[in-house]
């Protein structure tokens, strides 16, 4: 069960114009920065990307958006990317807003097998506009449906060759539920490491969830807000 | 009238002894300078975490270590990271206690609207969508009117919609307000140097005053 490969243009080289694809991260922490990299430099067009967020303008996500190659965002938030906001309010950019737990919990639910999930968030606003309601011990719930992902882009700290992977601290956020949910699953890591060296009681994703893996070099995780205490 | 501190230093006093609770971005985030030492509270950021700590010092940033505002921070000890999906699910699972949230609009029925101004501005509802339709109690930080002047405290949100009938209690730099189950704004406080004519007169929505309306304590 070796499931590595050379690198991130490797991982890629099966993702075709059209495609839903999802990237873990929130914000630039737990990025998969060396995909989104070699996506950047691939020229594949017309994506439909799921992810918390877009990246900032010159980094993550946002260099996908710069060279116009996402179709469709389905994101929670839009934050401070002016790039991003431009292209939404322009129209030039499809774009569906979803509630950050709905995005995730929908993520999970393809990893698990289930069609979908009933979640109160949005009921009441316009996310709730043409969904099913169903009222449980008298509380309204929204039917949101589990993601189709053809692929899953995610950032682990390390993993081993047969694509077992462990988060570190709170660059795990999205990428787990991810992992799991996308029909082929791409991680890069930090730290590739032989069958035996992890700790099986300490593993996050089982390996059966990951396709490909790669170690990535020098990784750059920038820093969104950098903020400090005086000492 | 309080500036953010203020707000942030009055909210403060609404967080009790064994609270795990949610801070939004803005002057919630503040209110964790403000929180008692004598008491055990423990601060849950929507992004996977547990156990929230101070700002690092200088030098000391972990880019793997931030908060829902993308601020770095630290990990106290006895802290817990966990991934977005079972974030939201002790969110919906009411296990927090107090979510603490900015808000464009509050309407007396205690609706809230906070991430979207049609044709201008597109934040994004983030986490907030889920916090407030789960939530029991919050209370919302934010300013009594909006840079044109005009309340923030109306009779029906104007604005795209982030939940219904949620807010429990709202802090302004004018007031503490409760809104009441039958809808409602009961004025519980009002801020230093402020009288209950200013708060009447920045208050679009149904204002509730009954009695003497003591000053706050900040």
């Amino acid at each position: 069960m070796n499931k590595v490969v050379s690198g991130a243009e490797e991982a890629i080289s099966d993702i075709k114009n059209g495609m839903t694809l999802m990237l873990g991260g929130f914000g630039l922490c737990g990025l998969p920065e060396k995909t989104i990299l070699a996506l950047a430099a691939s020229g594949i067009t017309g994506l439909t990307c799921i992810s918390n967020n877009a990246g900032v303008d010159d980094f993550g996500i946002g260099l996908l958006l710069r060279n116009r190659q996402v179709k469709k965002m389905i994101s929670s938030y839009v934050g401070e990317n002016a790039e991003f906001e431009r292209q939404l309010l322009s129209g030039e950019l499809e774009v569906e807003l979803i509630p950050q737990g709905t995005l995730a919990t929908r993520c999970m639910a393809a990893g698990y097998g289930m069609p979908a999930i009933f979640t109160p968030a949005g009921i009441g606003t316009e996310v709730a506009e043409g969904k099913e309601i169903r009222n449980f011990n008298g509380k309204d719930y929204l039917m949101e449906m589990a993601f189709d992902a053809d692929f899953a882009i995610v950032k682990a700290w390390k993993g081993d060759s047969m694509g077992n992977l462990v988060y570190r601290s709170t660059a795990r956020n999205f990428n787990p539920v991810m992992a799991m949910a996308g029909k082929v699953t791409i991680a890069e890591v930090e730290e590739l490491v032989e069958p035996g060296e992890l700790d099986p009681d300490h593993i996050h994703t089982p390996g059966i969830y990951v396709h490909r893996i790669f170690k990535g070099e020098n990784y750059e995780k920038r820093i969104e807000q950098r903020t400090v205490r005086k000492q | 009238m309080l500036d953010k501190e203020g707000i942030a230093k009055r909210i403060a006093k609404e967080v009790k002894d064994g609270y795990y609770v949610n801070l939004g971005i803005g002057i919630p985030t503040l209110v964790a300078n403000y929180i008692p030492e004598n008491i055990d509270v423990v601060l849950q950021s929507e992004n996977g975490l547990l156990g929230m700590g101070p700002f690092p010092f200088e030098g000391e940033e972990d880019p793997d270590t931030i908060n829902a505002g993308k601020q770095t921070i630290t990990k106290l000890p006895g802290s817990a990271v966990f991934d977005s999906a079972m974030s939201f699910g002790m969110i919906r699972a009411k296990k927090v206690n107090l979510t603490i949230l900015g808000a464009m609009e509050v309407s007396e029925n205690g609706d809230i609207a906070n991430w979207k101004i049609p044709g201008k501005m597109v934040k994004g509802m983030g986490g907030a969508m889920d916090l407030v339709a789960s939530a029991e109690n919050i209370i919302v930080a934010m300013q009594h009117v909006n840079k044109a002047g005009e309340s923030k405290l109306l009779p029906n949100c104007t604005l795209p919609l982030t939940g219904v009938n949620c807010v429990k209690k709202i802090v302004t730099e004018l007031a503490v307000l409760d809104v009441l189950p039958d809808g409602g704004f009961k004025l519980l406080e009002r801020a230093p140097g402020v009288s209950v004519e200013d708060i009447k007169k920045a208050t679009a929505g149904k204002l509730i005053v009954d009695g003497e309306v003591p000053e706050m304590l900040v």
